[in-house]
Order: C-alpha cells, then sequence, then structure tokens
C-alpha cells in the first residue's frame, strides 16, 4: 500500500470490491450487506422464482418491516399493506433470510437497526432497496439505494453493476452554534449546491465539524446525501466509530483486529477528490426548508423568498409554483407560520440523540392544542431506551403521540398522514408535494426546532427556548 | 447472454417514434411520478394507471384538464420531454414502471437523477439527455403536435428539420436492443465472484 498513491475513501472500498471489470460493461461491485424491507422486495423474490434462482448469501441479507406498518398497537388493517408484510414472512422464510419482522424486539427503520444491531461496519459496501441507504456511509462504508431489479440481482449474485461515480468532498467547518446540528448542516448544504448538485457522485464528508459530531448525526448528515443527488455520503471511520460500534450483537468477535483493519478506512493525506465543496457553519442558524424540494430551505430568520427576484427563469417558474403549493407568501417570516402537524421521526431523526433533542425541548412544557404531534422512534431498541431514559413521559405529559416504530408519516404509507393543505413539520428528508399525505405541505426541521414548533404552534427559532 | 436467465417477455426495440408529452417542471421527484400509497403492490400490473396521479386529479379525484397528460391529443404519446433532474428522490422502480406501464418508451431531459436513470435503463425506458437549446427545439415542436424519433441504434433524436445525438451507458444498449437484462450477463461472471469469495475467506482483501 505504500508505494501507491493516496486514495480517497471512495477508491478505497470500490478497489476492495470490484469483482470484475471489462471494457464494455460497468463494474461488477461485491456486496456485504444487503438490507430488505416490504416495499422493493416482492417483485426481486418473484423474479428469482420465475428464472429458478435462489439467493446466494442469505446471510449477508437482512430483512425488517418499517414503510407500510402501522405506528399503533394492533393488527395491520390496511389489507394491501397486510399482504405485503406477508409476503416479506413468506419471501424470507423460502430463501432463508433473517427477518426482523412484525414482533420482534429488534425491529425499526432498515437503516436505523443496521447500524444499531452492529451489520453496518467500515469497509462493507452497503446495499438497499432504498435511497436512503446512504445513511450506513457515516460508518466509513459505502452504502448506496438501489432499485428493484438490482434487489434482484443481488439476491442472485450477491453483486451489482455500477459506473464508477465521481468523488466529491464536502469539507465542513467552522463552529455550530447552540441549537444548531447535522440536520442544519445538510439542509444548509442543499440549499447552497440544489438537489441534483450532487448527481453522479459520492460524497465524503470531511472537516472539523463532521469529526465532532456523533454518530447518530453523522448518520443525519449521510442519510440526505440523496437529497443533493449523490448516490452514497460517508464519513471516514474513527474512534468515534468504534465505540459505537463495540458491543454491538453482529459487532466482529475480535473487535481489536477488527478496529485495527477498520482504521485503514479514511481517505490517506493528499488524496484527490475529484470535487470538492466548502460549507462553514459558524454564523448558521437552525434551517427550515420552505418549499418542495429539500434545497429549498433558509435559516428559520430568514423570510419566505421572492420569485421576482429570481433570475433564471426555470428556477423562478419552480420556486413560484412551490410557494403556491405550499401557500407562503413572498417576504413573509418563516418564524412564526401557524403549523398544525409536529412529526418527530424517519430515518434522518429518529434515533435516540434525536428523541433527548426533542424531548429536552418538552421537557415541562405543553404542545400546542392546534398542533398533532407524533414521536416516532426508529426501531425498537430507541424505544426501550427512550422510555428507560424516561423520555417517553416527557412526550406524553407535553401532549404528544409516542407511537411504535416505523417510517410512518416521513412516506405517509401507514395511514399516519398530514391532512390536506395542512402544515407540518418533520424531521424527515423530503418536503416533496404529497409526500406526507396528499395535498400536505412539509417544513422540514431537526428535532429541536420541531420540538420548539410543536410547543408553541407556529414555525420557531428554537434558540429562543433553550 | 445466458438465455436461462433472460427475462422473459422483453421487447427489443430500437427506435420509438411518437409525438411528445411535456411537463417543463424542474425536479419531478419520485413521489410525484407515483406516490407512495400506490407503492402497496406486490407485483407490477396496473401501477402504470397511476401514473402522475396527484399532478393529473385535482383535490377532488377529477381529472385536470389542463394537466398535459390529460389532454386528448397526448393520448398514446410514447415520449415524455421534462425539466431537469427528473426522477429525484427515492429508489422506487415503481417510478419506470408507471411510466413504462403507461406506454412511455423514452424521457428526454437536459438531465436525470442517477438511481431513476438506472432503474429506467432496466426497464428498456430510454433516459435520453440534451441540451437545453434541443430541448427549447423539441418543446417547440411539441406544441404544434410534431412527432419524433429516438432512435437508439444510432443514439440519435430526429425530428423535422433536425437532430442531435445522445449517449446512453453502452452496455444497458446493448442490453436493450436485444431484449435481454443484466442477470444474465452478471450469472454469467459466476466463476469470478465465487473465486472473489475465496480471496475474501482467506483474508486476502481488505
Amino acid at each position: 500500500m505504500t508505494d501507491q498513491a493516496p486514495r480517497t475513501l471512495f477508491d478505497k472500498l470500490w478497489q476492495a470490491h470490484v469483482v470484475h471489470e471489462a471494457p464494455d460493461a460497468p463494474t461488477l461491485l461485491y456486496i456485504d450487506l444487503h438490507l430488505i424491507h416490504e416495499v422493493t422486495s416482492p417483485q426481486a423474490f418473484d423474479g428469482l422464482r420465475r428464472r429458478g434462482l435462489r439467493v446466494r448469501c442469505p446471510a449477508r441479507t437482512v430483512a425488517t418491516v418499517d414503510h407500510s406498518i402501522p405506528t399503533e398497537r394492533g393488527p395491520v388493517r390496511d389489507a394491501l399493506a397486510a399482504s405485503q408484510i406477508a409476503a416479506l414472512e413468506r419471501n424470507a422464510r423460502e430463501f432463508g433470510i433473517a427477518l426482523y419482522g412484525t414482533g420482534h424486539p429488534q425491529r425499526g427503520i432498515v437503516h436505523v437497526i443496521g447500524p444499531e444491531l452492529g451489520l453496518t461496519q467500515p469497509g462493507m459496501t452497503i446495499v438497499c432497496g432504498d435511497s436512503h441507504t446512504s445513511t450506513h456511509g457515516a460508518f466509513g462504508a459505502l452504502a448506496f439505494g438501489i432499485g428493484t431489479s438490482e434487489v434482484e440481482h443481488v439476491f442472485a449474485s450477491q453483486c451489482v453493476l455500477q459506473q464508477k461515480p465521481r468523488s466529491c468532498e464536502v469539507r465542513i467547518e467552522g463552529t455550530l452554534g447552540s441549537g444548531v446540528g447535522a440536520k442544519d448542516v445538510i439542509l444548509a448544504l442543499l440549499a447552497q449546491i440544489g438537489v441534483g448538485g450532487g448527481t453522479g457522485s459520492v460524497f465524503e464528508y470531511t472537516g472539523s465539524v463532521v469529526r465532532s459530531l456523533s454518530m447518530e448525526e453523522r448518520m443525519t448528515l449521510c442519510n440526505m446525501s440523496i437529497e443533493g443527488g449523490a448516490r452514497a455520503g460517508m464519513v471516514a471511520a474513527d474512534d468515534m466509530t468504534f465505540a459505537y460500534l463495540a458491543g454491538r450483537e453482529f459487532a466482529p468477535a475480535d473487535y481489536e483486529a477488527a478496529v485495527k483493519r477498520w482504521r485503514s478506512f479514511r481517505s490517506d493525506d493528499g488524496a484527490r477528490y475529484d470535487m470538492t465543496i466548502g460549507l462553514d457553519v459558524t454564523r448558521l442558524a437552525p434551517m427550515v426548508t420552505f418549499g418542495t424540494n429539500p434545497g429549498m430551505g433558509a435559516q428559520i430568520t430568514a423570510t419566505v423568498p421572492d420569485p421576482a427576484r429570481v433570475g433564471d427563469a426555470s428556477q423562478r417558474a419552480s420556486l413560484r409554483k412551490a410557494l403556491d403549493y405550499m401557500g407562503l407568501k413572498p417576504g413573509s417570516r418563516l418564524a412564526g407560520h401557524p403549523i398544525d402537524v409536529v412529526f418527530i421521526g424517519s430515518c434522518t431523526n429518529s434515533r435516540i440523540h434525536d428523541l433527548r433533542q426533542a424531548a429536552s425541548v418538552m421537557r415541562g412544557r405543553k404542545v400546542s392544542s392546534s398542533v398533532r404531534t407524533l414521536v416516532v422512534p426508529g426501531s425498537y431498541a430507541v424505544k426501550r431506551q427512550a422510555e428507560a431514559e424516561g423520555l417517553d413521559r416527557v412526550f406524553i405529559e407535553a401532549g404528544a403521540e409516542w407511537r411504535e416504530p416505523g417510517c410512518s408519516m416521513c412516506i405517509a404509507m401507514n395511514g399516519d398522514e398530514v391532512p390536506p393543505g395542512k402544515y407540518a413539520v418533520s424531521t424527515s428528508n423530503r418536503n416533496f408535494e404529497g409526500r406526507q399525505g396528499k395535498g400536505s405541505r412539509t417544513f422540514l426541521s431537526s428535532p429541536l426546532t420541531a420540538a420548539a414548533s410543536a410547543v408553541t404552534g407556529c414555525l420557531t427559532d428554537v434558540r429562543s427556548m433553550l | 447472454m445466458s438465455a436461462r436467465t433472460t427475462e422473459p417477455g422483453r421487447e427489443p426495440f430500437q427506435t420509438v417514434n411518437s409525438r411528445i408529452a411535456v411537463l417543463p417542471q424542474d425536479n419531478i421527484d419520485t413521489d410525484q411520478i407515483i406516490p407512495a400509497r400506490f407503492l402497496k403492490v406486490t407485483d407490477k400490473a396496473g401501477i402504470g394507471t397511476h401514473l402522475f396521479e396527484d399532478l393529473r386529479r385535482g383535490p377532488d379525484g377529477v381529472l385536470l384538464a389542463d394537466f398535459p397528460l390529460n389532454k386528448a391529443e397526448n393520448e398514446g404519446v410514447a415520449i415524455l420531454l421534462a425539466g431537469h433532474n427528473f426522477g429525484c428522490g427515492s429508489s422506487r422502480e415503481h417510478a419506470p414502471w408507471a411510466l413504462a406501464g403507461a406506454g412511455f418508451r423514452a424521457v428526454i431531459s437536459t438531465s436525470f437523477a442517477d438511481i431513476f436513470k438506472s432503474n429506467a435503463l432496466k426497464n428498456g425506458l430510454l433516459p435520453v439527455v440534451v441540451d437545453s437549446a434541443t430541448w427549447s427545439a423539441l418543446a417547440h415542436l411539441a406544441s404544434s403536435g410534431g412527432t419524433v424519433a429516438v432512435d437508439l441504434s444510432e443514439l440519435e433524436v430526429r425530428w423535422p428539420g433536425g437532430k442531435v445525438g445522445f449517449t446512453i451507458d453502452s452496455f444497458a444498449r446493448t442490453c436493450i436492443l436485444h431484449g435481454t437484462d443484466e442477470l444474465g450477463y452478471i450469472l454469467d461472471h459466476e466463476p469470478e465472484i465465487a473465486a472473489f469469495e475465496r480471496r475474501r475467506e482467506r483474508g486476502e482483501q481488505q
């Protein structure tokens, strides 16, 4: 290795997983861990059956139920959702795949349980039929979302065909102020680069701010890489990573040897990236989105932008359409805008750190009577931890709903929906038209901002409440 | 490619000739292409009927007369001209399934989101990238009901009075031209996969 040119983390992981390269085809890349859920897998299993194929490495495949499962206790009442969940149970049995299914004490959102169980490890390639697979990159892994055809490919071969993306360093420097965290950083990055700014590339987050973030916060950062168009986001493995994984169920038995190997999963000094983006967060205020994609965000202290001041015709049209959908007036202040629903959850912000943050604001306060507030832990492990810390009491006493784990109102497939025309402050990752229910209007924010807004009943600068 | 593993029923194609439907908005995401509430299915049948469901219909569920795909002249159109960064958002392959299910064979834009592009190619739906001048010319042509040919064999978009080349992943192009899919190719490399796994077990990697 010493005689090699300095390599990026991405280059190291890519090269270590090349099975086959040919001039007229994409690279055949080996996959260490394949996570699956009920929504994007049934057609892939059907494909296997049609061709008479088996799952090549059941031991590298792990299933959970998260997207369409209700967050209320009791049976799945939606017949379609029930049949989708039943299909996954049947498929997991038939093909010998471990399933963290309904009723399993470790069930949860796929991107929450992977790290939590220690399945996600530095140096791995990880895929899932879900674009937020980028989350796992926080551990120095190459993790990306794939389509259902590729899910079938991985089942059958443990490989995917991929064109190599470009590497892009996202260097985050400065000092985060009080009340400002990873979610604000990623929303600020997206506001800077737009939702297509990372297309064709893999982000590696570097810089002093990233090094100081907890694993949960790094996951939030990597999670939303896809919202900038990047297939994957990653953070070099370090002592924080190793401390997080130590003692987890699937952590390597010889942990010291693993850590020794994992220390190489960082970019070498002097490694060259195809692109570099810089972001200074020193003066960053809490961020919220005002539009209908995650790149349409602003600091909570800002006003709604005026389309008339946008030079580019197509961007002007996009902004006008977004504000029309959102029912927002150009020039009006974001802080103080009334809201109807608060959702604290999703693979972006449903981990124990996120719930502690939300609880720190709600403790001893009541949520506004005009706001429905849902707190949805990312997994049963998160739920148990939160309950052990008494966070559930904080939420319930504040008047929020304390639910069972799942994707819930982030994707609104399970009955948890924002009613048409209503405003939600949501800690999830997408504010697309109709994402949280037909006609729903979403302000994306951090758990702190969401909790503060739940209390006041309007978009709120949490710094006034800390 | 291995005949054993070729997906049955996939139609090879070289050229699609059609009028164009235009959705000029940038960043049309996969939630707009196929809202998540239609993802609770376990097969691909019928997904096309929900293509752009929430853009097509008003709050009362009634078809909106001014939505391009609801107009009579766009009945049976097989080419969609869409704004920048088409297909951003989720990895749901239901998005190209819905487009293909509704009869589309090609989407033309100035750029596509990565996962959508990859998913589209696996379903014989061509993501064709053109420059903004060509995009404008095609939008103009669409307004007069003109027909366009998207030729995968020649890698050309042709219309009365103009033509422009495009590029597409050469491997995916071969698969679509021959009506085969990628899994056959991958499984032909089983010996390399097995060798990789053996090297891994011996600890030669990482």
